[in-house]
């Protein structure tokens, strides 16, 4: 191979081919269905009987919630994918999920806390659901501040890894651990769905939007992120090569 | 290994070895609590549990760095690493000296700071007991949270942002079985959580560890 | 066309500026930093590219 190319593996050339064909068609139904839904959920649909128009906010809070979860996932799948495989657009995929994954938790955190006011009365309540979620936050910035941290790429990825393997354990715990520890409480309304009951379909049906919307969403904001990530690792070897043979 | 353990222990005990550090940061913010909150008895009592576990959490993050870093730093960690013991083991015995040094001290004093805190009077011995049964996790924990930032020049406040977290379902558990077992409430679910928690940590993180540190050596 | 947000006015408006300012600036974060790597990139590599045909 001529001096020419760094890629020295087949997979990023692979995946920026591919990811620059799907990206722009990934962006644009994501835009629809995010554009769309939120209209629709915000402009045609009635007010609940019991929640009044805050019931609108169900149309940001639960599929950001949704993806902040999933993007959690992805972040484990990928990071067991680098340790196993030492795929590199695994553990930069990884790391360019956590930053749109910790933003869609502070914005579940922040809806979920303003959907709960005229319930609760305060701008913030420890309620299970949304303790949980502030504990997930806490995670994602843990795992951002230590790719940032460590400079040497590999060992930050194998790190980070580690980190986010860990971490999902103890996410789960907390997460069980904050239901145990609200039982204390006053058994208030708690954040939810009103799961009893069956959501009327004049909802469901932008909910759903707006869920496969934030998802897609979170698709492309990965795929940018990570070929921006691959971008960035060819520019520091670059640099490196430029300064060797300077 | 046990050679291991006693030299990290005398190190621990030496002048400078940061022995009594989390000793005397506990001490101190069962001094500041009240001081900030008020000296009013009902609400001290009523937050004493959380007080002496945050305390308890943030008391064994002090010493946490130097789980690994001093070593780190002269050449040992490598030479342990190539030694005979596996470095899970090593990770093991270093959480143990770490407990030994910090996690058990305080489970000592514990009691002491309840009655500055005016901590319910049936509360003390639950207080104990899940000190015992939580610190050492704690010590595995932070083993691993060191065993992340080992490489890391000033990796102290990171080291705290990572293994606070980490932190989170021993101190529910183990606040709640003090708070419970004072009230006369059911203590056993948190308790066996508490202690699962700490077992499980302790079978698994110094694998999680080991893998941090052989890559932080490369 | 906008709806009568009733008693709930305040809540529902922040949560929805609120969020849909997030997301923008997500967006806006992934799309601005993708396109200074990119630039960056062509450039250093257009340096190489000197270099060796130069």
């Amino acid at each position: 191979m001529s001096n020419g190319s760094l890629w020295e593996y087949a997979n990023p050339v692979k995946f920026m081919r591919l990811s620059g064909r799907v990206l722009p068609w990934v962006a644009g139904l994501a835009a629809v269905l995010v554009g769309g839904g939120l209209f629709w959920g915000f402009f045609l649909t009635p007010d609940d009987f019991r929640q009044g128009s805050t019931v609108k906010i169900i149309f940001l809070h639960v599929p950001a919630a949704l993806v902040a979860i999933n993007a959690w996932i992805m972040m484990l799948v990928a990071s067991l994918v680098w340790l196993i495989r030492r795929h590199h657009v695994a553990a930069l995929a990884a790391k360019a999920a956590a930053p749109v994954g910790a933003v869609m938790t502070v914005i579940g955190l922040f809806t979920g806390a303003v959907w709960g006011q005229p319930m609760w009365g305060t701008w913030w309540a420890w309620d299970p659901r949304l303790t949980a979620f502030l504990i997930l936050f806490l995670f994602y910035l843990g795992y951002i501040a230590l790719w940032s941290a460590i400079e040497d790429a590999d060992t930050a990825a194998d790190l980070t890894a580690v980190l986010c393997l860990v971490g999902t354990v103890f996410a789960v715990l907390s997460r069980y651990a904050a239901f145990f520890w609200s039982q204390g409480l006053h058994q208030g309304a708690s954040l939810s769905l009103a799961p009893g009951t069956r959501m009327d379909w004049a909802y469901k049906a932008p909910l759903y939007a707006c869920m496969a919307g934030f998802t897609l969403l979170f698709v492309a904001l990965l795929l940018a992120g990570t070929r921006t990530e691959i971008r960035a690792r060819r520019y520091r070897a670059l640099m490196v090569r430029e300064r060797m043979y300077a | 290994m046990i050679a291991l353990l006693t030299r990290d222990l005398r190190l621990a005990f030496r002048a400078g070895g940061g022995f009594g550090l989390g000793l005397g940061f506990f001490l101190i913010l069962a001094v500041l609590v009240p001081l900030g909150v008020g000296p009013e008895p009902r609400t001290l009592g009523l937050i004493a549990p959380g007080i002496l576990w945050v305390g308890a959490l943030l008391a064994c993050l002090l010493s946490l760095d130097r789980i690994f870093a001093l070593d780190f730093e002269d050449g040992s960690l490598d030479l342990l690493a190539t030694a005979p013991i596996p470095l899970e083991g090593v990770v093991a015995v270093k959480a143990l000296a770490h407990w030994l040094t910090t996690g058990l001290p305080l489970v000592l004093v514990a009691p002491l700071l309840g009655v500055l805190l005016n901590l319910a009077p049936g509360a003390y011995g639950w207080l104990v007991l899940s000190l015992l049964l939580g610190t050492p996790a704690l010590s595995v924990i932070g083993a691993f949270g060191a065993a992340l930032t080992v490489g890391l020049k000033r990796g102290g406040l990171l080291l705290s942002l990572l293994v606070l977290p980490l932190y989170i379902p021993t101190l529910v558990y183990g606040a709640e079985v003090v708070i419970r077992g004072a009230a006369g409430l059911g203590v056993t679910t948190p308790l066996l959580l508490l202690a699962g928690i700490t077992a499980g940590s302790a079978a698994l993180l110094p694998f999680a560890a080991a893998l941090a540190l052989r890559v932080n050596l490369r | 066309m906008m709806p009568d947000l009733g008693a709930y006015a305040v809540e529902v408006t922040l949560a929805w500026l609120g969020s849909l300012a997030l997301l923008g600036g997500l967006i806006a974060w992934v799309w601005l930093r993708g396109r200074r790597v990119r630039a960056e990139l062509d450039q250093i590599e257009n340096r190489s590219e000197r270099k060796r045909h130069g």
